[in-house]
């Protein structure tokens, strides 16, 4: 198909592809597939070669792999405005609802792991795990703030809303990404370093948004 | 020539496990989880530079691996070294391996000190060589919830402990680990407050339970396990059991530990495993044995209630967490 239409369609077409949808796109799909590739060939390579790449304790590894990538993502979408103010670059945005989607996909592995894997549908421990202990209570609010955004991602869901309410409702995953910084923070023991980067990268994409609302309301 | 006549308790030979035995066992039970992926796996033997030297003159005692439960079988000789909660050396679990690699543990010395008749500076040599050498094969179970089974060397720290005449009023024994932070890299962070402490009771320091560890697997500690001596207090969460000690203090008052000074409402002063006190972090009520994907029930006081309930008769234990 596609040697027909090279064929056929000539330079004159070529040159009118649209970059983002050709180029952009398909490579951000490469590029947020890669981790699950890294993951699956980890755990290929644990149980066929022996590797040791999943660590001593697989389920826990996965489980923090996920959950980075998760965060990294929510973070990537969240640096797409910031990124469209600082550098001028519009057509950033036609990227974010893709990348949004993507960091809701790792979200979404990162807890089937630990409903499967970890603790294997056992329903009564994880409510009490969510009720009890705060950095999955945390960690639970981030991923409900985010499914109503992942439903309404369709274009039929824009029309339905209309799109400044659509932009209003999308707001919320500011909530998403502070949940989300502070589940790691609390995850981990003592005072740590990584999450606090972390949380320091979203405090600073908020801030350029909160820049750059203030300059518009003083004009 | 030495003629050596062997005592009834002697072990033979032929009793002592072969390494690759036990590490065979886990290997196919971690592929047996995954059942028919692994079928095909092939555990690749570590070459023999990474491995320890091996110790001299260790006797089995009742707690060596052939008087272990039957599903309780030793971890593979990977796994204990390579998966360590030893935040000197970084917060990840593979840290330790890969950056303790150089750590010095030769000369060593323990600073002995407080309320005891004999305190003083002693080499980690004169610490240990009176003592006989003995195999102690432990469940070891970390207060993140995933356990695994190992076999130390060690002395029974009451052993060492008595030799420096603990005084009346020695109620605590505290423990410090070395402060480098050249040589411990996670030291120059502040995620504790360095260097690392903790302490026990002088009844639980005294339990013959209680080890002085200097080796895993019949050979020399390796540095991400604690060497060159750490302790082993198999009925409590693994970070009661200090690496790398520099300093054994007897203390008529409680004396301030790490994990708790941290965070109080977390970690207690005797954190023994209890799976009935929950953690506001991770319910204790079950564990993840390292080799196994699925969960297992802890057992109250790590198996050893037997042994060690006594030492808290009458104690509230959701209190005294």
């Amino acid at each position: 198909m596609t040697a027909t239409m090279t064929a056929t369609g000539g330079a004159a077409r070529t040159k009118q592809r649209d970059p983002i949808t050709w180029y952009v796109k398909p490579a951000v799909w490469v590029l947020c597939l890669a981790p699950l590739a890294w993951l699956g060939w980890l755990v290929f390579e644990a149980y066929t070669m022996g590797g040791r790449g999943l660590t001593a304790n697989p389920v826990e590894f996965i489980n923090r792999y996920l959950g980075d990538w998760a965060l990294r993502f929510l973070l990537i979408a969240l640096a797409v405005t910031p990124i469209r103010i600082l550098s001028g670059w519009k057509q950033a945005v036609r990227l974010r609802r893709l990348l949004g989607l993507f960091a809701f996909f790792y979200v979404v592995l990162h807890v089937a792991n630990y409903v499967v894997l970890d603790q294997f549908f056992n329903w009564a421990e994880i409510w009490s795990d969510i009720i009890r202990r705060w950095y999955i209570t945390v960690g639970m609010a981030a991923l409900l703030s985010l499914i109503p955004l992942a439903v309404t991602s369709t274009k039929g869901w824009i029309k339905r809303i209309g799109g400044r309410n659509w932009n209003k409702l999308h707001k919320a995953v500011y909530f998403s990404g502070a949940a989300a910084c502070l589940h790691f923070y609390m995850m981990r023991k003592g005072i740590q370093l990584e999450p606090i980067i972390y949380a320091g990268i979203f405090a600073a994409l908020m801030a350029v948004r909160a820049v750059e609302a203030l300059k518009q309301k003083v004009p | 020539m030495l003629i050596k006549f062997p005592k009834a308790s002697d072990v033979k030979g032929s009793e002592i496990t072969p390494r690759s035995v036990f590490e065979d066992r886990r290997r196919f039970l971690k592929t047996a989880a995954f059942a028919g992926v692994g079928a095909a796996a092939a555990t690749l033997p570590l070459p023999a530079w990474a491995r320890g030297k091996p110790l001299d003159g260790v006797v089995k005692t009742k707690w060596s691996a052939a008087n272990m439960p039957e599903n309780d079988p030793i971890n593979e000789y990977a796994d204990v070294t390579g998966y360590n909660n030893f935040y000197e050396f970084g917060t990840g679990k593979t840290d330790p391996a890969e950056n303790a690699g150089d750590f010095k543990t030769s000369p060593w010395e323990i600073s002995v000190e407080g309320a005891c008749a004999k305190p003083g500076k002693i080499s980690f040599e004169d610490l240990i060589k009176p003592h006989t050498l003995e195999e102690r094969v432990y469940r070891f179970r970390c207060v993140e919830a995933w356990s695994m089974v190992i076999p130390w060397v060690g002395v029974p720290l009451g052993d060492i402990l008595k030799r420096f005449e603990p005084a009346g009023d020695a109620k605590f024994v505290y423990f410090e680990t070395l402060f480098d932070p050249e040589q411990m890299p996670g030291q120059r962070a502040a995620v504790l407050d360095w260097p690392y402490k903790e302490g026990l009771r002088i009844d639980e320091a005294m339990h013959p339970l209680t080890l002085m560890a200097v080796g895993i697997y019949g050979e020399v500690m390796p540095n991400q396990n604690g060497a060159p001596v750490r302790l082993v207090v198999p009925w409590k969460y693994g970070f009661k059991s200090i690496k790398s000690i520099v300093k054994i203090r007897f203390d008529s008052t409680m004396p301030p530990t790490s994990w708790n000074d941290a965070n109080a409402r977390e970690y207690g002063f005797y954190s023994n495993v209890n799976p009935e006190v929950r953690h506001p972090r991770w319910s204790q009520a079950s564990e993840r044995r390292i080799g196994e994907l699925f969960k297992r029930k802890t057992l109250m006081f790590n198996g050893y209630e037997e042994e060690v309930a006594s030492l808290y008769k009458g104690m509230d234990l959701r209190t005294w967490f």
